[in-house]
């Protein structure tokens, strides 16, 4: 994968997104999310009303790649439920490792499509992923 | 300056474009000459056989392997009559060794363990464990403006309730060199242990174990030239001898019976199974490479390049070197920062120019809290790096901010 397919400018766009750097005045899900090797670090909050999700916001830091994924994945599930945020996340999970690559199944994802060649730079792979594991986990932990 | 990648195979491979490898990682690990491949492998076709086993030839060479390295290190370390050395798998189980064998025997609830912020997590999470499994308490030696440990801030936390310090003699993040020695003079004031973490400072500095007076002393091979799952960790015999073993098992036995057993002598007392003999082999021939060379020649040349890092990085726009571009008292480590980029991203874009640089945190997250940055990029030198690598790595990281979209 070349660098200019990696930084494209929608994915610089998104890195520099403001949208979501916000915490929430009274979030009901958090979860912290953490790449130890390279400093990544996503700090997700939801509010979640009657299966809905309301309102998302989006603290910490990291690389280009990491914060461009989080922005995209909170515009995407702004506004959804929480079972179609999992599956969402789970789509995404399976567009980066391959197993998932049906074009229709993906078109779900909307701007995150963008990373789907990710896999093939694996030194970004876990950049990429940060924020979706740490959604997972944040909406399992409350079930 | 004398070209020593041509000893380095790794360093001599180009890619598509003729491209070779500017790596400059070597905080990280060092590439392998010649000399310690072929001991490796001449170990493994010539003289493999369980150690300590056999009373045949075979296995007294493999045994006469063992033990003339162990020779050849302490002379290399100048270790004193009072000491002994013990091969380990790395830095991190010579440190653990210390830490479970001896500090969980001697530490108590109350008693205080001190160590500086910028510590290694591999000698910072061994401490955090004993002291929460003894009530003991961490008192960490905050850094100065510079980024660096004093001697005046050691004066201040070593007290009569320390009962043990551990410290780097070299940070792996800032490249800086530590008072060791004050502080060892220190803590032997108050009858406090000391555990000197050498990583960073025996592949590049002048090691005397003698008149340092360490009470224990860790480092690994990997870092020095020699293959990975070697590690050494020096104690002074007095203190070994009292510890019980770390690693039960073969090998570091006297007499077993059903119900109990006795141990056999330091060293071996701690070298429980068979041990990475291949690696020790490399270890070996990567101490008289060094020797070769000498630690004057070695200490010149990473000075030379150190100074020419510093002073290339300087010129690269929108760059800030992490702590101070001052060369007293520094290694070839150099951390640094290009403002609006995250250190993850410039590695990625200067790995397009084929350079190797590290980012993140290296393992030391306390230390980047305290500078309050949440990871830096690292340059670090060996013998064998060049100024045109460091040419490279400055011109490839003038580029950067532009992927980033930036105007330059």
């Amino acid at each position: 994968m070349e660098l200019d397919e990696l930084y494209t400018d929608l994915i610089l766009e998104y890195s520099q997104s403001n949208t979501h750097r916000k915490p929430l005045i009274r979030p009901n899900y958090k979860m912290r999310g953490v790449n130890p090797s390279c400093g990544d670090n996503i700090e997700l909050e939801l509010n979640v009303e009657n299966g809905m999700i309301k309102e998302v916001g989006l603290l910490g830091n990291g690389c280009a790649i990491s914060q461009a994924s989080a922005a995209m994945m909170a515009e995407l599930i702004e506004g959804k439920t929480v079972e179609e945020a999992k599956q969402f996340a789970k789509t995404f999970i399976g567009m980066i490792q391959k197993t998932v690559t049906d074009e229709e199944a993906l078109e779900v994802l909307e701007e995150a499509r963008a990373f789907q060649n990710i896999s093939n730079m694996p030194a970004r792979v876990k950049c990429a992923v940060l924020s979706w594991h740490t959604l997972e986990e944040a909406l399992e932990k409350e079930e | 300056m004398i070209d020593f990648s041509k000893d380095f195979p790794l360093l001599q491979t180009t890619d598509e474009m003729g491209r070779r490898l500017a790596y400059l990682d070597n905080a990280a690990t060092t590439q392998k000459p010649f000399a310690v491949l072929d001991a490796e492998a001449d170990y493994y076709k010539n003289k493999n056989a369980n150690p300590h086993r056999g009373a045949y030839d075979l296995s007294m060479k493999a045994t006469q392997v063992l033990e003339s390295v162990r020779e050849k290190t302490k002379r290399w370390l100048h270790v004193p009559e009072d000491g002994e050395v013990i091969f380990t798998k790395n830095a991190t189980e010579s440190l653990n060794l210390v830490a479970y064998s001896y500090a969980m025997n001697a530490v108590s609830a109350g008693d205080e363990i001190v160590l500086a912020v910028s510590e290694h997590h591999s000698n910072l999470v061994p401490w955090q464990n004993v002291a929460k499994a003894k009530g003991a308490v961490l008192t960490y030696l905050y850094l100065n403006e510079e980024g660096r440990v004093t001697k005046e801030e050691a004066q201040q936390k070593i007290t009569t309730k320390t009962k043990l310090v551990a410290i780097a003699q070299v940070s792996n993040v800032t490249g800086y060199v530590n008072p060791v020695e004050d502080i060892i003079e220190m803590a032997h004031k108050v009858q406090a242990v000391v555990v000197v973490d050498g990583t960073q400072g025996a592949p590049h500095l002048f090691v005397d174990l003698g008149k340092l007076e360490a009470d224990f002393y860790a480092f690994s091979g990997h870092k020095m030239l020699a293959p990975m799952g070697i590690g050494v960790l020096y104690g002074k015999k007095k203190l070994l001898e009292q510890m019980p073993p770390f690693l039960y098992g073969g090998d570091m036995i006297e007499y077993v019976e059903e119900q109990t057993t006795t141990f056999a002598p330091v060293p071996q007392k701690f070298e429980a199974g068979t041990q990475n003999m291949g690696s020790i082999a490399g270890f070996g021939a990567a101490i008289d490479y060094i020797e070769k060379i000498g630690m004057n020649q070695i200490r010149s040349i990473e000075d030379e390049l150190t100074a020419y890092l510093i002073e290339k990085l300087k010129g690269v726009p929108h760059l800030t070197i992490v702590g101070s571009d001052s060369l007293e008292n520094r290694i070839g480590v150099v951390p640094f920062v290009i403002e609006g980029v995250h250190p993850h991203d410039v590695v990625t874009i200067v790995n397009k120019d084929l350079i190797a640089i590290r980012s993140g945190n290296h393992c030391a997250q306390p230390l980047h809290n305290f500078l309050k940055v949440p990871a830096t990029c690292r340059a670090s030198v060996y013998l064998y790096n060049s100024k045109d690598e460091i040419d490279r790595l400055a011109e490839s990281l003038k580029g950067v901010r532009r992927w980033l979209g930036y105007g330059a």
